[in-house]
């Protein structure tokens, strides 16, 4: 089998799904051929097949994407539409939380929203305080929205396919600094299903539960700590809202410790709802408080130095998980 | 402009009197203080509605607002649901999740009633790229106040149709109010309609309140859209004849602005159109009596009619609630 990058994952997920449906298009910011087939190039090759109806280049004007995504999705297609950034849904709140994610519950469930969002993010890559935030926890705290994001190539094959195939809005988020990762291509049709975590990586001392870009650093000090004797279970959430609680709470009696790692900032992040949640529910399993970790709570800076400094750090990783299996 | 035909023109005057005295059946419900909701009055808007749903087809799509009555009744809406919504019951359109602000019947074409003003224009847009897309012939008109008009999603969505040439109307009634402020007091704008020419759209002005203007222009409008020349915006001239919503003070409105609204009253001048046309003082009323009997069994069965049971707040939230 052929290795894909997660840029040609989405792209080939989205080809195969406009090829089965024609009520599958998609919408953004220089999505089209004349625009060079999208900023990461994830549209790239599409308008050619199927047309620039299909693959629809926007004006600069996300409230009025995504507003004709639900409205194109009430009618019975499956938009896909892209914000660029994530950190333009600012401007577009309105539709994604007071319309997409309520209309099929408004509406004593006439209206579903069939709809995927694709939105690009990451810190490490200069972009600053504005085009840099994982913003998943605002999306997670509303009902009716399921959040997704994947850490490799085929896992964003098989997650966008499902994404495409869900009757409600999907926030799909991609990051940045993943688009250039390879997995062995997991083929046609391949679908991850939303709500199913992966377990990364086996182990018996501590659950790390993280989605995501993070996913990379979690399996590189597991297999660092691994050879001090100390074995991480490494959860990939995949989907992050309604997440895999059982697969997280399964491992967590199993380890009886967990830390949740998250590239978003820590306070009142995604990570404090399932720290809360494990807590609740497997107190007695547990040996030592939940741990959190995230990002600095300050803007994403510029500078490189200053930009490193503000990601979760590996050796804080590190620190808190030997901290919390009592080896520190 | 051509006459309007004698049959379009009795299909307007009733769904105006169903508009009209559904909110008159409200209004004293509310003032009875047998139903406690919050209603917002159409008084006054009631033929700029139904001139808009009487261009409309049966299938078409219509996006309203939380001041959307007059759409959804005038659009079809069965009435028994409409109510049971209205007062939160489980026969209501929405199985009473929705309310007043969030009625939806795909059914009649009512997609979508937003309580956020302005949410509307954007998703309209995207229900005429449907039909764009996959041929089906369908307009969708979206119905928006004065107020809307400096939303951002509002210039967003009118650039965007333009630009696409989408087979939607941009219905604005311009009720002289954006919820409690003046016209002059929100836009140094002389109009909304004139907006339409910097996307390059096709803009109209129209007498809301005058039937043999507002019908004409809704018709062309809709004709233009459905044949794929692009949307329009048409503006209809009304007065909001009553506070924001049912009950709210409307004492800031001027006297001179109360007295021009009562000389403009949309009923008197539509009554004086039909017996112009040879209607008679009987067949106007008795078309009153039938909808008034109507609406008196389908407020007794939404009266009479159970509560949505509990559970329901878990369910529709996504299709694994369903």
């Amino acid at each position: 089998m052929a290795e894909i990058t997660m840029t040609q994952a989405l792209n080939l997920a989205i080809d195969e799904a406009m090829a089965e449906d024609d009520g599958v298009f998609c919408l953004g910011e220089d999505v089209s051929a004349k625009q060079g087939g999208g900023v990461f190039k994830v549209t790239a090759g599409l308008t050619e097949k199927y047309g620039e109806h299909r693959i629809r280049a926007t004006p600069i004007s996300e409230t009025a994407i995504v507003g004709a995504a639900v409205g194109a999705a009430l009618a019975g297609q499956r938009p896909i539409c892209e914000i660029m950034l994530m950190n333009f849904v600012g401007v577009c709140m309105d539709q994604i939380v007071n319309h997409a994610a309520k209309l099929r519950f408004m509406s004593g469930g006439q209206t579903p929203c069939p709809m995927v969002l694709r939105t690009t993010t990451g810190v490490g890559v200069g972009f600053g305080g504005q085009h840099s935030d994982m913003l998943e926890a605002w999306f997670a705290h509303v009902a009716g929205i399921h959040v997704v994001t994947p850490s490799n190539a085929a896992d964003a094959r098989g997650l966008m396919r499902s994404a495409i195939d869900a009757n409600d809005p999907v926030i799909f988020i991609e990051n940045i600094l993943c688009y250039g990762l390879t997995s062995e291509d997991p083929g046609p049709g391949y679908r991850v299903p939303l709500g199913k975590a992966a377990v990364a990586r086996e182990g018996s001392d501590i659950s790390l539960i993280t989605y995501g870009r993070t996913v990379l650093d979690a399996m590189e000090i597991a297999g660092e700590l691994d050879k001090e004797g100390i074995s991480v279970e490494v959860i990939d959430l995949r989907t992050i809202a309604p997440y895999d609680e059982e697969t997280v709470l399964a491992s967590v009696r199993k380890t009886g410790r967990a830390i949740t790692l998250h590239e978003a900032v820590k306070p009142f992040g995604t990570g404090a709802e399932i720290a809360a949640n494990i807590q609740e529910k497997c107190w007695d399993s547990l040996k030592g408080p939940v741990r959190r970790i995230g990002g600095t709570f300050s803007a994403v800076p510029f500078a490189t130095h200053l930009e490193q400094a503000w990601i979760p750090q590996k050796s804080d990783m590190i620190a808190q998980i030997k901290a919390s299996v009592g080896k520190a | 402009m051509a006459e309007i035909d004698r049959e379009k023109l009795l299909d307007i005057y009733t769904r105006t009197m169903k508009v009209n005295r559904t909110d008159e059946k409200f209004r004293e419900l509310l003032m009875q203080g047998k139903v406690a909701v919050m209603y917002y009055c159409v008084r006054g808007q009631e033929l700029a509605s139904a001139a808009a749903m009487a261009a409309l087809d049966d299938d078409d799509y219509v996006v309203c607002t939380y001041r959307g009555q007059g759409e959804q009744t005038a659009k079809g809406i069965p009435i028994e649901k409409w109510w049971g919504e209205c007062l939160g019951k489980a026969t209501g359109t929405c199985k009473g999740k929705g309310g007043t602000m969030h009625i939806t019947d795909p059914d009649t074409g009512i997609m979508v009633t937003t309580g956020v003003v302005g949410s509307g224009l954007p998703i309209a847009n995207g229900l005429a790229m449907a039909s764009q897309n996959n041929g089906d012939g369908r307009v969708t008109l979206v119905s928006f106040g004065d107020g809307a008009a400096n939303i951002g999603g509002f210039h967003e969505a009118m650039n965007m149709a333009q630009l696409y040439k989408l087979p939607i109307v941009f219905f604005c009634q311009n009720n002289r109010y954006g919820e409690h402020t003046a016209f002059a007091d929100h836009t140094d704008s002389p109009d909304i309609s004139s907006r339409a020419a910097g996307y390059g759209m096709k803009g109209v002005k129209v007498d809301g309140n005058n039937v043999n203007e507002v019908y004409p222009a809704m018709e062309e409008a809709v004709e233009h859209a459905r044949s794929g020349k692009g949307p329009v915006l048409v503006e209809a001239m009304c007065y909001r004849m009553m506070g924001h919503f049912f009950g709210s003070d409307f004492s800031y409105m001027p006297e001179e602005h109360l007295a021009e609204m009562q000389a403009e009253d949309p009923l008197p001048k539509l009554r004086k159109v039909m017996l112009e046309r040879q209607f008679t003082e009987e067949e106007l009323d008795k078309i009153v009596a039938d909808i008034d009997a109507e609406i008196e069994g389908a407020v007794q069965h939404a009266l009479d009619a159970p509560l949505p049971s509990t559970d329901e707040i878990y369910k529709d939230v996504l299709e694994e609630t369903a």
